[in-house]
């Protein structure tokens, strides 16, 4: 490894991402981009915030921990629930986070985290690995067109049970339409009803606390984050039962020596540096500067913003669904269901093929079944649906 | 050189940036505009709405009331606080890179490539033979490490239940292990506060399934008997983890590889100067000899047969997955750049060079370093006075204090780690700070810091009744 001039390695990582093809994607399935205001970049950018340490000391931190107050105040709103945490890595690791407080909190004994079977395989495999070391198994309940089947889930749920997950919307896209049955089935189980989101659709949907989500957990990279090969942020929020169970940061409010109100990482005695082997999670390092993104972005669209921004992702898609259904060959949505920002297509031909051809085309779209796509349309890629069915038409 | 957050506040007056919620407070009714029926939608929607210079405003005022390394020193002990090159961050900007993960291997061989090329870097520095990006941040490394070598130790029909863990090692690792499932057996320090090669003799046996270690420890000491301490965990049967932390001491010198671990991660905020953003994103790239490399998560990515591009890969054991994606791309990058941009004899001398600078400030400060010869980093002793009180008092005298009260083997403690960026007078004014502040007298000590954006705050009364959003303060 020779030491390089700075220019050579601008230089140099220029030509190797250009390597990548010059697509139009229409990708989601869990990573979602947004158009990211230029104010978030040019504040969030500010060194004292980038480069600054965990708050440790909190008299000289006031900045980040207040901006983070703010952004778990705004997840209070959307989620309805009192407690929000200031960042898990990413949705996955948040899922992960969720099944082994639902361990720790669940009053009897039991092994079993429920998950819908339509998920993406690498939040289960993130989730398989969190379970591993806390003794649970991880296993499916069906769905039925695009929703948990509430019945099969009745017949599922049980003693054994310590967390039923579901997603608003699914990893297709889906809106559920009976999260409450799915609630009550896990309250009669005595287990934790997780339910991951983003913070975009939780603009719109359901309060998850009206439908009797104990904990929230999802994407909220969705806000202040471009598309970033994966990189998240995740959400985490539960009710004020769990506070001490809680795994990661919390900023809290209190009051400096001359009784003025002030913000300080609280309730660290639940955290590793303090309780070691006993802590609620190893989590240290957390995704701090990207909640800041996101809060900033949230506060540049205020509510009207992030509920247009919603409701744009609903009628996109329905709209995107319906023209790529005219086209012979396709059917579009597959599932009868509302949708945010994204959907399944059926095609008669092989599914791989055709994403193959789509992307010779210049699309980028998911192939998940051996005759099933799945397409995301979101503000970044709207513009450009007329090249996609155009697209999809000609390779058809 | 003081950095005096009260200059923003007007005598007397409030100092404090008002909440968004403080500000604006805006109710939508969603229902009226939404294109779904009611019972799918929430009612209403009540969040800030303040226009954009207001929003420039209130970030701009909260930024200044906040320390950073572009502040000035920031020595947190065992947290590697280095100076973040400007240019990385224009090299993770490349719109180019901004793609999606699930779009196809062939369509995606730019990123694949700086992905191949990071693992290489990493695998060389560590003497490592196989590496994994995937980890988002130094304790998701830990367990990322500690889930590969027990799915090493299950394949080979091995049921193992401990972890070894020294006292003085950081509070993440006991946390792992315990999320890995395992038991942790905690090995107490020897007199010279390194490992004590016959307690660790003891402590191993047929249910050892690693020993977590880091190298310098975490009062700066090398484990000098680490060839020895090798040999004794793999007679066991056991594997030796090497925690990253303080990579950056060894750069160019030492290579976790070479004095017989097995599995590493690295802690590419620390040691290869990503920003911290105020407690993240980081990355906690994993390394692991050859035995283990089948197990690693999945995927990885490799050079084509043919060797035209990249692809990527599942190890034949896999752990599976560690994060949804591929971990914290954008931080990647920088790490990237950064080590391209120093080279072996850049990261070499880094290393020299935060050794120096930390004896420098140790001859230079007027506490007691009860443990040396330390590397990058010492743990100085407050002594009768309060550690705590002394590291408000610092914030006074314009830097950052180091960590306090930890590693508990050392009253007091004060674990400094200045780094390599810091110059000769930027250390003296930070002994400076320490010895003002440590000879200061009680009141001060008490009543300090003065100078920052709020004065000392009562975290026990913080926790005591957790007020954890605008909603809660509501009514107030």
């Amino acid at each position: 490894m020779y030491k390089r001039q700075e220019r050579d390695i601008r230089a140099e990582c220029s030509r190797i991402f250009a390597r990548n093809d010059d697509l139009v994607e229409f990708l989601g399935r869990g990573h979602y981009g947004h158009y990211v205001p230029s104010v978030v970049d040019h504040l969030a950018d500010r060194a004292e915030f980038l480069t600054s340490y965990t708050q440790y000391q909190p008299e000289i931190s006031q900045g980040f921990l207040q901006a983070l107050f703010e952004y778990q105040s705004m997840l209070v709103e959307l989620t309805g629930l009192p407690v929000a945490n200031c960042s898990m890595y990413d949705a996955a690791t948040a899922l992960g986070e969720a099944a082994t407080l639902a361990d720790r909190v669940r009053s009897t004994s039991g092994d079993v985290a429920l998950v819908p079977e339509q998920l993406r395989e690498g939040k289960r495999a993130v989730l398989e690995n969190y379970c591993a070391g806390a003794d649970l198994s991880v296993e499916t309940y069906p769905m039925a067109d695009g929703n948990a089947d509430i019945d099969a889930l009745a017949d599922r749920a049980g003693d054994d049970t310590v967390m039923v997950y579901a997603e608003n919307p699914t990893v297709r896209g889906c809106i559920e339409e009976r999260l409450a049955a799915v609630g009550d089935l896990a309250a009669d189980a005595d287990a934790l009803f997780v339910l991951g989101s983003d913070p975009v659709s939780l603009s719109v949907l359901q309060e998850p606390a009206s439908v009797g989500a104990d904990v929230v957990v999802g994407e909220a990279g969705a806000l202040g984050l471009p598309t970033a090969y994966g990189m998240g942020l995740g959400l985490f929020a539960c009710r004020d039962d769990f506070l001490r169970q809680v795994p990661g940061r919390l900023v809290g409010a209190g009051e400096d020596a001359a009784g003025d109100r002030a913000f300080t990482l609280t309730l660290q005695t639940r955290e590793q540096h303090i309780r070691k082997e006993r802590a609620t999670s190893n989590i240290c390092t957390n995704q701090a500067w990207v909640a800041l993104r996101a809060a900033i972005h949230a506060a540049t669209l205020g509510p009207d913003g992030l509920v247009d921004l919603a409701n744009d992702c609903v009628r996109e898609a329905a709209a995107l669904a319906d023209r790529l259904d005219e086209v012979k060959g396709a059917a579009a949505p597959v599932h009868d269901r509302h949708h945010v920002r994204e959907f399944a297509v059926r095609v008669d031909q092989p599914a791989a093929a055709i994403a193959g051809d789509l992307e010779a085309e210049g699309f980028a779209v998911h192939a998940i079944g051996e005759h099933l796509l799945q397409v995301c349309v979101t503000d970044l890629n709207a513009g450009r649906t007329d090249g996609l069915v155009a697209a999809f038409e000609e390779v058809i | 050189m003081i950095h005096d957050q009260a200059d923003y506040a007007r005598e007397g007056e409030d100092v404090h940036e008002p909440l968004l919620s403080e500000k604006d407070e805006t109710t939508v009714d969603v229902r009226e505009a939404s294109p779904l029926p009611d019972d799918l939608t929430r009612e209403e929607l009540t969040l800030p709405a303040p226009s954009e210079p207001e929003i420039a405003r209130h970030y701009t005022r909260l930024s200044q009331m906040n320390w950073a390394i572009d502040s000035g020193p920031y020595p947190l002990g065992s947290c590697t606080m280095k100076y973040n090159p400007k240019f990385t961050e224009d090299v993770a900007a490349d719109p180019n890179a901004a793609i999606h993960p699930d779009r196809s291997a062939r369509a995606a061989q730019g990123n694949l490539e700086l992905q191949y090329r990071l693992q290489e870097f990493l695998g060389e520095i560590g003497g490592m033979d196989a590496v994994t990006l995937q980890p988002p941040a130094g304790a998701a490394g830990e367990f990322t490490g500690i889930a590969v070598a027990k799915a090493y130790h299950e394949h080979h029909g091995n049921d193992r239940s401990e972890v070894v863990i020294p006292a003085s090692a950081h509070g993440t690792n006991f946390a792992t292990a315990a999320m890995a499932g395992y038991d942790v057996v905690e090995l107490p320090s020897g007199d010279d506060g390194r490992v004590d090669v016959e307690a660790l003799e003891a402590a191993v046996g047929d249910d050892t399934a690693a020993l977590m270690l880091t190298n310098p420890n975490t009062v700066g000491l090398f484990e000098r008997d680490i060839t020895e301490i090798a040999e004794i965990v793999h007679d066991a049967g056991g594997l030796l983890y090497y925690d990253g932390a303080n990579l950056n001491a060894l750069l160019g010198r030492g290579r976790p590889g070479d004095m017989g671990f097995d599995v590493m991660h690295y802690n590419v905020h620390k040691t290869f100067a990503t920003p911290h953003g105020g407690g993240g994103p980081g990355a906690g790239p994993v390394g692991v000899v050859d035995e283990l490399a089948e197990f690693l998560p999945a995927p990885r990515v490799r050079e084509t047969e043919e060797g035209s591009g990249y692809e990527p890969f599942e190890p034949a054991n896999t752990i599976g997955k560690v994060h949804g994606f591929g971990g914290n791309w954008l931080v990647l990058v920088k790490t990237y750049a950064y080590i391209a941009r120093l080279g072996d004899e850049g990261l070499a001398d880094a290393a020299a060079k935060a050794v120096l600078n930390a004896n420098y400030l140790a001859e230079r400060i007027d506490l007691d370093v009860p443990y040396d010869p330390f590397h990058h980093e010492f743990a100085a002793t407050a002594g009768d006075r309060d550690a705590a009180d002394v590291a408000k008092r610092m914030l006074d005298f314009g830097v950052h204090p180091p960590t306090t009260k930890w590693p508990e083997m050392v009253p007091e403690a004060m674990l400094t780690e200045p780094t390599e960026i810091e110059g000769q007078s930027s250390l003296d004014d930070l002994a400076e700070a320490f010895n003002l502040a440590y000879a200061d007298t009680d009141d001060a000590l008490d009543a300090a810091p003065s100078r920052t954006a709020a004065g000392r705050i009562d975290q026990v009364g913080a926790a005591r009744d957790p007020r954890l959003s605008w909603q809660a303060l509501d009514g107030e």
